[in-house]
């Protein structure tokens, strides 16, 4: 229906919900086939074990048992490896790793054969009777243990420390030695579990005598899938589809290509019978990507009135057993924000990624950026708890200063477009911080056994990935364009096909405002449809906040080329020059005769029955766009959280929570309001309690969610948001992304309020998360020496959790 | 195999299960009532919420012969029967109260049975009451939001 209503920024009430508030979801456990048959993993009790047999003769014999196949029955099966796409450096060592294990268990998460059954139930029966000989081999799991390679992980690599990177710095980097102050702390950040409430599974299906296949899986990617798939595979891509039905939630969790696709496809094939897998938690827990496992050394060199002059970061990153699809790039996308949102002189970061005997690490929201922005931070809070000033004076001191167009940042990349400061003043104002640091001291004051503290966090990060030249020049194999097609149907209705590929982020609702008013259409004019290789042929899928900022963006540049091929209709029923018309009040119109007109939806019909289009014009009305973005996107903003800490029990709770985000422009604040309350409540989790738990065997303690803490409504609190509008150069929407911002900024936040709690009992540090018992040991050692904050139970994190300044 | 006889969204079914069978898959595979999901099988994050005999339970920590001669009601009865939604369906909508939507259903049976032990609620006692059901994509509070919404149109119409 032909409108001039506008609906770009406002909150449009969500399209993809009908189906999910009534059960009508198609995620991956609610489709079936005839024919069917189930896929299970054998994964043997082992951390680190060299295998010396696989018995599946129990096994095969077992109730509705179609077959047990080790990696020597597959070896035909998969002519490469799972990919990596992210080679950092000309050096890097990359471990194979093949969907079974042919020789050595690395962690917990290694299969060593699979199970096709005729149910779910006897395939996971039959897997626990295949009978694994193993011989164990010791377990390294600390990164600086892992570093001495007195165990090997990769034999054939010789070494664990796999990866070095740095892009070399920038400013005077003797500054880290001269500088009036110069502050040295050591954090570490300890590995999270995603979490998706929808754990992975896939169904695979195909013709084999056609060589045709497809994959459904709960998958952010299916476009990158297809092309790593059919590399594993060897099905070539034009014979292969993946869909990716409703996604339960993805985190980063689902931004990868696992061995348990290839696996299904490859079973598919031998089959000749769709075969399907669903994840188990437990299972989830150990094959699924982690996230974060960082030790950084941080320096930070300034002046006694507050000026920072230089940021420098040393970091190593866990990188699990395996390569996953974009493991060792992850601490590198997080290498470009080190500066955060101050100016400084100086700066550098490297990292070195080294193997241990746990589950790969890979993109968990935020990828890299919440690593860094905790350490900055932190490290900001030392330093003015250094030079006795206020933490809030000197981050508002140090801020960059304001630039409407893109500038070249001191780390190489060019900014966007930056405006810091009424995000920062707004934060202040919203948690209402000079009253906040009033009643701050007046607890002190009193010696209440509950404390206020006050953390902030100010960020930037880099989203909209990503320009395919830079992404060249960094070594990433693919590019970072997006793709979006315009198809107008006669008589109204607007079929559109999106290369991002979401599941939650509500792109449904969101691209059909920006069509509906590029076209003068409505909102329910438009349907939008993804997630399926077949029907959105070209796509980078969804992951890193790049989806408004590259797939919004395609999709409005297809809007206009839909616009420019109706102007020409437009003017030739018209009969005037092309000149002569004008887009006002949703309809081409002629100047000085606005009831003279055509709309969008008179155009496609005209277009589709084609019965006298200009000479030489292809009928129907369509419009295709890739689009490749000239810059990354830099949200920013500032968080506040003010927290009350218990100093007999070191119970933490959040008082108050203020988030005010700049993402540029706004499709639907509703959703992007609903992004950041969920960003920010991940990153509380983390702060406060999340972690993947290890014994000294290697054994995941934190094995379900009984003992992996994911807060629930009643641990998480209301939140105060607001946004500044800074339009991102990058794009013509103005779109920054906000997806992960809320996990980028929130855990510094929480934390620094944690420590600022307990500061003037002299605590310095508390590590990820803060713990009850960890704040509470963290308040006994500094007012009484007593055993410190690291070791013994909520305190095993690989890596010192100490700080303190030199 | 075990036959059991369950009345599950107002329709008696009657049916042969495995002793071990779950009644979340009972339901899932042998009835095809997907909108109940799995989560996490532990029983922690409520994605599986349906009603017995009216009240909230995680149908991945019962067996389904724990089920014979009882009523269950699950997210696809929720709405009327002529099509039209629960409050707290359309309070979910209307207030942003899903993202992925997986643990959705598991909110809505959770805050269905919640709301008729307590019709009134105040915002801290929507958040202890959601204990058992995690969400990750929205961080609650707009799930809190139209649980309050739709606690305030149900006790609205009744008044």
């Amino acid at each position: 229906m032909a409108t001039t209503e506008q609906y770009v920024g406002r909150s449009i009430l969500r399209k993809e919900d009908a189906k999910l508030i009534e059960g009508q979801g198609t995620f991956i456990d609610n489709q079936s086939m005839a024919g069917m048959v189930w896929m299970e993993l054998v994964r043997p009790p082992y951390v680190h074990a060299k295998v010396d047999s696989v018995d599946v003769s129990k096994a095969s014999n077992m109730p509705g048992v179609i077959g047990v196949l080790t990696a020597a029955d597959l070896d035909d099966a998969f002519p490469a490896g799972l990919p990596m796409v992210w080679p950092i450096t000309e050096d890097i060592k990359i471990p194979t790793h093949w969907p079974l294990t042919k020789d050595v268990i690395r962690f917990a998460g290694d299969a060593v054969a699979v199970v096709i059954a005729e149910s779910r139930a006897q395939a996971e029966d039959a897997a626990e009777e295949v009978v694994v000989e193993a011989t164990e081999r010791p377990v390294v799991l600390d990164l600086e243990e892992a570093a001495k390679d007195q165990v090997v992980l990769h034999e054939d690599l010789g070494t664990n420390v796999v990866v070095h990177w740095s892009h070399g710095g920038g400013g005077d980097q003797t500054i880290f030695d001269s500088a009036p102050v110069v502050v040295h702390e050591r954090y570490s950040q300890p590995r999270l579990i995603p979490n998706a409430i929808e754990a992975r599974g896939c169904l695979a299906y195909g013709i084999p005598a056609a060589g045709e296949y497809t994959l459904v899986s709960a998958t952010q990617i299916p476009h990158i899938a297809r092309v790593a798939l059919s590399i594993a595979t060897g099905i070539p891509q034009s014979k292969l589809r993946i869909i990716a039905p409703d996604v339960g939630g993805g985190f980063g969790s689902k931004l990868n290509v696992y061995a348990e696709e290839a696996l299904a496809l490859a079973l598919a094939r031998r089959l000749g019978r769709p075969v399907k897998w669903i994840e188990d938690r437990q299972e989830n827990y150990v094959a699924t990507i982690h996230g974060r496992g960082v030790i950084h050394d941080c320096t930070l060199a300034g002046t006694e009135d507050g000026k920072i002059l230089g940021l420098k970061f040393v970091e190593l990153a866990d990188m699990g057993a395996y390569f996953q699809l974009l493991t060792p790039g992850i601490p590198e996308l997080g290498g470009w924000v080190y500066m955060g949102p101050y100016d400084v002189e100086a700066y550098w970061y490297e990292f070195t990624g080294i193997m241990t005997n746990a589950t790969p690490t890979d993109a968990y929201r935020g990828a890299g950026r919440p690593e860094a922005t905790f350490v900055i931070e932190r490290l900001v809070d030392a330093f003015a708890r250094r030079i006795g000033k206020d933490p809030a004076h000197v981050r508002r001191m140090n801020l960059h200063p304001p630039h409407a167009d893109a500038q070249t940042s001191i780390m190489g990349l060019q900014v966007d477009s930056a405006n810091y400061e009424p995000t920062f003043d707004r934060a202040l104002e919203l948690v209402e911080y000079d009253q906040m640091r009033k009643e701050q001291a007046a607890r002190r004051e009193s010696g209440d056994a509950k404390q206020i503290g006050i953390g902030l966090s100010s960020y930037i990060e880099m989203c909209g990935l990503a320009p395919s030249e830079i992404l060249g020049a960094l070594r990433y194999v693919a590019g970072g364009w997006d793709a979006a097609e315009i198809e107008c149907r006669p008589f109204g209705k607007v079929v559109v096909r999106t290369g991002t590929s979401p599941h939650g982020q509500g792109h449904d609702t969101s691209w059909s405002q920006i069509v509906a008013d590029g076209l003068g259409i409505t909102p329910d004019d438009v349907e939008v449809l993804h997630g399926d290789t077949a029907v959105s042929r070209l796509g980078m899928d969804t992951y890193g906040s790049r989806s408004v900022a590259v797939g919004g963006e395609a999709l409005r540049q297809a809007v206009e080329k839909v616009k420019e091929k109706a102007r020409i209709i437009a003017a030739h029923e018209l009969e005037v020059s092309e000149d002569d018309l004008e887009w006002t009040d949703g309809a081409f119109r002629v100047r000085g005769a606005p009831d003279k007109a055509r709309t969008i939806p008179d155009l496609a019909t005209s277009a589709w029955h084609a019965h006298s289009l200009p000479k030489g014009m292809e009928p129907v009305l369509e419009g295709t766009a890739v689009y490749d973005p000239p810059n990354f996107t830099w949200p920013a903003g500032t968080h506040v959280c003010v927290v009350e800490v218990d100093t007999e029990t070191g119970k933490t709770d959040i008082l108050r929570y203020v988030a005010v985000d700049d993402c540029g422009a706004v499709i639907n604040p509703m959703i992007v309001e609903g992004q950041v309350q969920g960003g920010v409540a991940q990153g509380i989790a983390e702060a406060l309690y999340e972690e993947a738990v290890y014994d000294e065997s290697g054994n995941l303690m934190t094995s379900s969610m009984t003992q992996y803490l994911i807060p629930s409504a009643a641990e998480i609190p209301d939140m105060t948001l607001d946004r500044t509008e800074t339009p991102s150069t990058t794009n013509a929407l103005g779109v920054k992304g906000i997806a992960e911002a809320g996990t980028i900024a929130s855990p510094p936040a929480v934390i620094n309020a944690v420590i600022d709690a307990v500061s003037h009992l002299g605590v310095t540090d508390v590590g990820k998360p803060a713990s009850p018992e960890r704040v509470w040991r963290a308040i006994q050692e500094a007012t009484k020496g007593s055993p410190g904050v690291s070791g013994g139970p909520g305190g095993a994190t690989p890596g010192r959790q100490e700080g303190g300044a030199s | 195999m075990t036959q059991i006889a369950v009345t599950v969204n107002g329709t008696r079914r009657e049916a042969d299960v495995e002793p071990r069978t779950l009644l979340v898959y009972f339901l899932r595979e042998q009835l095809g009532l997907t909108g109940t999901n799995v989560g996490c099988d532990t029983s922690s994050c409520g994605a599986c919420t349906v009603h017995l005999d009216g009240e909230s339970v995680k149908s991945c920590t019962l067996l389904a012969v724990q089920a014979d001669g009882r009523e269950v009601t699950t997210i696809e009865a929720l709405a009327g029967a002529d099509g039209t939604l629960h409050p707290l369906q359309d309070a979910f909508h209307r207030h942003h109260g899903l993202q992925c939507g997986y643990c959705t259903p598991g909110m809505l049976m959770a805050a269905a049975s919640y709301l008729k032990e307590n019709p009134t609620p105040t915002e801290a006692e929507v958040r202890e009451s959601l204990e058992g059901n995690l969400c990750r994509c929205t961080g609650y509070q707009n799930i809190v939001e139209s649980i309050l919404d739709a606690a305030g149109q149900m006790s609205g119409a009744k008044a």
